[in-house]
């Protein structure tokens, strides 16, 4: 009698049950280097945008030179970066923080320009300096645009960290792979679901921060 | 730092370029494989995006229908956004789709499709109901309006639409490497399986060089098949 061909499931509960260890270490290596990634992205944009509408003649520049470096494909980046620092984690994080750049210092950039200017004049009539108005009136009215901007670049982030696995450190791409070198389905969809599922999560966390920084938005 | 001249050293050598599977090879093979995958997005979402635009078109007189496609297409662009490429790749490369290039090219004409259909669409959409009416007041059929009234204003944004998806294809293409492909990739893949670190430098560079000079070029072409009256006016 032939030998029945072993069940190739898409799903499979018992896989995820024996294995749950290397699920949670991949979980939690895509967790960690999201979220660093985005927390330094933030840390760099918001002042380089701010910098940028204090100083118009920087924006165009800026703009550019983000730009360019979102057009360089992950994987190139790893490429070049790898050999240069020898340290997995560092390369993609770094990767992971120069693609998140330009979205979050897009976005925060529009959110300060579209500051209605009767608020900014009425703070200047207020006698505010400059950088009070900036800190006080500007960045506030711009937070719901700014977090538009690192929800793009978070949910954009959870999906490119899966482009690590060149440089073996990819999070739950590694499962990707080890799942394409057997063949197993399971470990690809869960995996998959996974990002998903963390790219859902993270998302829904920063709206509510957003509600929670914004309370003055919350009426509307 | 003995990488980087390894690099140098490497891309110096004209037998890497010349032959057979060696850079010229690979980014003919890229390139063509970018061409496939934004062909096959365009088809679909170029009709698609022209149908779905102008069924929602605003008009002075009548109704619009009530289903918006609009939205649809924001969801699916954010649900295009969370899911890895790289995901869909392993996924094609178990089942019938198989290893290779094939599944490369199709994922990324997936995710060129969103970006090609919201721009149709808002571009089609986008164009005044005035303009749409004078054209239909000066006796032009259903057909005549939309090829020679609508098309070249949705013109634009159209062009947009498919310069940013054949800018990410190109990028998305290394990727075929790690699924047993070819492109530009496998001297990525190829040098760190080798160890030979200048020669994934040098790919990096080849892959980075080839997607900016792409945009540019694209760039180019954007603003030459943009009427001439349009050419001021900012797109997304």
């Amino acid at each position: 009698m032939e030998p029945e061909p072993p069940a190739n499931p898409w799903l499979s509960w018992s896989y995820v049950q024996d294995n749950s260890s290397e699920i949670l270490r991949a979980l939690g290596q895509h967790t960690s280097l999201t979220v660093l990634a985005v927390l330094i992205a933030v840390l760099v944009a918001v002042p380089l945008a701010a910098l940028a509408h204090l100083r118009p003649r920087l924006a165009g520049p800026l703009l550019g030179t983000t730009g360019v470096l979102y057009t360089i494909p992950s994987l190139a980046l790893f490429a070049v970066v790898y050999p240069l620092l020898r340290d997995r984690r560092s390369t993609v994080l770094l990767g992971l923080v120069l693609y998140a750049l330009l979205l979050v210092v897009r976005n925060t950039l529009v959110g300060l320009r579209g500051v209605d200017p009767d608020v900014t004049d009425a703070a200047r009539g207020l006698g505010y300096s400059r950088a009070r108005t900036l800190f006080t009136v500007e960045l506030p009215n711009a937070l719901p645009s700014v977090l538009t901007g690192v929800r793009l670049a978070t949910v954009s982030t959870v999906a490119l960290a899966t482009v690590g696995v060149v440089i073996g450190y990819g999070g739950l791409g590694q499962l990707m792979v080890r799942g394409l070198g057997s063949g197993y389905r399971a470990q690809i969809m869960t995996a998959t679901l996974l990002c998903l599922a963390l790219a859902l999560v993270l998302d829904l966390l920063l709206t509510l921060l957003g509600r929670a920084l914004t309370p003055w938005a919350r009426g509307r | 730092m003995d990488d980087v001249s390894a690099a140098v050293v490497w891309l110096n050598d004209p037998w890497n370029w010349t032959r057979g599977g060696g850079i010229l090879d690979r980014t003919v093979e890229h390139l063509t494989m970018t061409l496939v995958a934004v062909l096959l997005a365009a088809l679909v979402a170029l009709p698609l995006g022209v149908w779905l635009g102008h069924r929602e078109q605003g008009s002075t007189t009548g109704r619009r229908p009530r289903i918006q496609a609009g939205p649809a297409a924001v969801l699916a662009a954010n649900v295009s956004r969370a899911l890895p490429t790289f995901a869909l790749l392993t996924i094609f490369a178990t089942t019938g789709v198989g290893f290779g290039n094939r599944p490369t090219v199709l994922a990324a004409a997936i995710f060129a499709l969103p970006v090609i259909l919201a721009n149709t669409y808002a571009g089609v959409r986008g164009v005044p109901p005035d303009v749409r009416d004078a054209a239909r007041g000066m006796g032009m059929s259903g057909l005549r309006v939309l090829t020679s009234v609508e098309l070249p204003l949705a013109l634009p944004l159209v062009a947009a639409g498919l310069r940013t998806a054949a800018v990410q294809v190109v990028a998305t293409i290394p990727l075929a490497a790690l699924v047993g492909g070819g492109g530009l990739g496998t001297v990525v893949v190829q040098g760190f399986g080798l160890q030979r670190y200048g020669q994934v430098i040098a790919g990096g560079i080849l892959i980075a060089v080839l997607c900016l000079l792409l945009e540019g070029v694209l760039a180019v072409a954007q603003r030459v098949v943009t009427p001439r009256p349009l050419r001021g006016v900012r797109v997304a």
